[in-house]
């Protein structure tokens, strides 16, 4: 490939197409190891988790300068509160970049693509980045890329579950017919699940748990990291999958063009 | 419809003899197959569930670790007022007993504040006899305001209120309940509370559940095992949780198994809960709501709470004592107006170098108000 295959997103270009997820590491400085080892561009945190009080168990300071900041809403039950975190994120320094997750369903951590929605609304006004996280629903999906956001998120499989992309069929259908990146966020299990998203054609994927209790993190992390460059890789060399209808092939019926038909 | 309703429903299912007849291959299976009904429930926690103590700790770890990483959220409680109307036979804070009482001032409650969150406790518990006439509402709802500077979260494990109070109490800055039924048994109940407003069993049985409507994010339940046969309290606590997290999606479920311990009243009739036991009441609760909060507090020894930490366990207190202003008032000599003795005397910094060497994160902050 001779031209750098970068994702645009939020109005930047991104290299790593692998964002990451901070919670579940046995400690922030093998986070940081595990941050550091894909070169992770994208690094979603929950604000509720950040605590600048101090500095040894300030999430922040083990960032790498280099990563953008997605804080995300995490904890909050609905549109109203994931607005309130989205802004006191803002106003205590942790950027424009806001990854909304509405949850009202403690049991299996599902999103309330509701919710989410008129959250998405009300934060593209007021300037914000806005990727929701959401149930793959290509309505809502829609919806949510006419309010502006910058991504969608569809779920894998339930948050935390390492099951897979289980929701294929509806991603695929997600990637087909929206214009926004999609990223798939929640449930990748394995490297091979993220390369799969990745060759089906969506943009990036966000894994957190998978790499997080790995008996290895560090090694877990650069494992994803290939494998989402292999499934990127493949993806633009034309794989032949349902959803890559980017690969078009010389047409065989091209002849018939002189016809006036 | 209230979990009255499901727990007289369920009168008869926990008895010793339904307990007894689970077949080690029931009990083998209710391991693995998954699911949040009640016969699976009384399967994990039968005696023939003791032969797979290994399997059941190696599948509880594994859930525990999926659902919430290598994590533990640390805690601190602290105690507001020890002023109680109620006569709980097992409760050092029993009226009857003579023990010095006090109600922090707003000025002891600013220095208490300041000293626990010196030692980088973001997560509080406020705990209070019932005596709502020492420590109203109004008193507490003063505290927090105080309390809201120092920390992130603030939880209150008070006399059972209505709905209404729940929800000022809310929105005056609490965020989680803590609230124990004690015993689920009716007539151990009666018992063992002998008077005051904690005696109407139905009041504090539906708390849990007003707390949760009234917009608490949190709710912790919680049997005091001890009082009455553990196999059957255990079961009714989980089927409690499991009616919570039902019906309050949005609100986080935890529980707390505190064994008795000994205090200064003279409660003898302690129905023992082995080490055993209560490892197999974390694990039976762990696989049977894997999203369930479990806490373990310093009533439990040192080592056996280390032993425990992988098998269930979010959430431990720190730094603490059970003294009405025990973190910076000195107590005269000889004097003990403790609720109950600790027997994990670790400070936050103990605790956390613990739990860091044990290959888990210690998380002081886990939330904020918005």
């Amino acid at each position: 490939m001779t031209m750098e295959d970068l994702l645009t997103l939020g109005g930047r270009s991104i290299k790593s197409r692998l964002l990451i997820g901070t919670g579940k590491f046995a400690s922030y400085s093998l986070m940081k190891k595990a941050l550091e080892a894909t070169q992770a561009n994208i690094v979603t945190v929950a604000l509720r988790r950040v605590d600048t009080g101090s500095k040894a168990d300030n999430i922040l300071e083990y960032i790498p300068k280099s990563c953008i900041l997605m804080a995300n809403t995490s904890g909050a039950r609905n549109a109203n509160e994931a607005v309130r975190i989205a802004r006191l994120a803002k106003a205590s320094g942790s950027g424009n970049w806001i990854k909304i997750e509405v949850v009202q369903d403690n049991k299996y951590l599902l999103p309330d693509n509701l919710e989410t929605l008129k959250a998405v609304e009300i934060l593209v006004k007021e300037g914000f980045i806005v990727l929701p996280y959401m149930s793959p629903d290509l309505s809502m999906a829609k919806r949510m890329e006419d309010a502006g956001a910058a991504a969608v998120m569809p779920l894998g499989a339930p948050i935390g579950s390492n099951r897979g992309i289980k929701t294929r069929e509806l991603v695929e259908i997600l990637v087909r017919e929206i214009r926004v990146p999609v990223i798939v966020d929640a449930g990748l299990g394995s490297p091979s699940d993220a390369c799969e998203c990745l060759e089906m054609g969506c943009a990036a994927v966000l894994v957190n748990t998978a790499i997080a209790i790995a008996r290895d993190p560090v090694g877990m992390a650069r494992a994803f990291s290939e494998a989402v460059l292999a499934g990127r890789r493949a993806y633009r060399a034309g794989l032949a999958s349902p959803a890559s209808e980017a690969s078009a092939s010389s047409p065989l019926t091209g002849f018939l063009r002189d016809e006036a038909r | 419809m209230s979990y009255h309703d499901i727990l007289l429903k369920h009168q008869e299912l926990p008895s010793e003899k339904n307990f007894n007849a689970i077949s080690a291959q029931a009990a083998e299976r209710a391991i693995c197959s998954g699911g949040d009904d009640a016969a699976r429930l009384l399967a994990l926690l039968a005696p023939a569930a003791e032969e797979f103590l290994e399997p059941m700790a190696r599948a509880a770890h594994a859930l525990t670790l999926q659902h919430f990483g290598r994590t533990m959220q640390i805690y601190t409680p602290m105690y507001l007022s020890n002023f109680c109307e109620n006569e709980c036979a097992y409760c050092g804070f029993n009226a009857r007993n003579k023990m010095p009482r006090r109600t922090l001032t707003p000025a002891e409650v600013e220095k208490e504040a300041r000293f626990i969150a010196s030692t980088g406790i973001e997560h509080l518990l406020i705990l209070t006899g019932d005596a709502r006439v020492r420590s109203p509402l109004s008193y507490i709802k003063e505290c927090v305001e105080i309390l809201k500077k120092y920390f992130s979260s603030i939880s209150a494990e008070i006399y059972a209120l209505t709905e209404e109070e729940y929800a000022d109490l809310a929105r005056a800055g609490v965020d989680g309940l803590t609230l124990y039924q004690e015993t689920y048994d009716e007539t151990v109940y009666d018992r063992v509370h002998k008077s005051g407003p904690k005696k109407d069993y139905l009041f504090r049985l539906d708390a849990p559940e007003r707390a949760a409507r009234g917009g608490m994010r949190a709710v912790n339940v919680g049997a005091l095992l001890g009082l009455s046969d553990w196999r059957r309290e255990v079961f009714f606590l989980g089927l409690h949780a499991r009616y919570l997290q039902d019906r309050y999606g949005d609100v986080e479920i935890g529980v707390s198994l505190p064994r008795l311990r000994p205090h200064t009243g003279n409660f003898k009739d302690v129905i023992a809960t082995s080490d055993t036991n209560i490892t197999q009441i974390i694990m039976a609760l762990r696989l049977f709501l894997p999203r369930l909060g479990i806490t373990l507090s310093t009533r439990e020894s040192a080592e056996l709470r280390e032993h425990l930490l992988p098998l269930g366990i979010t959430r431990m207190s720190a730094g603490s004592t059970t003294a009405v202003g025990g973190h910076t008032i000195e107590a005269p000599e000889g004097e003990d107006a403790s609720q109950f003795v600790i027997s994990d005397p670790r400070n936050v910094e103990e605790m956390k170098a613990m739990l860091v060497s044990k290959g888990y994160q210690p998380v002081m902050k886990d939330w904020m108000r918005i």
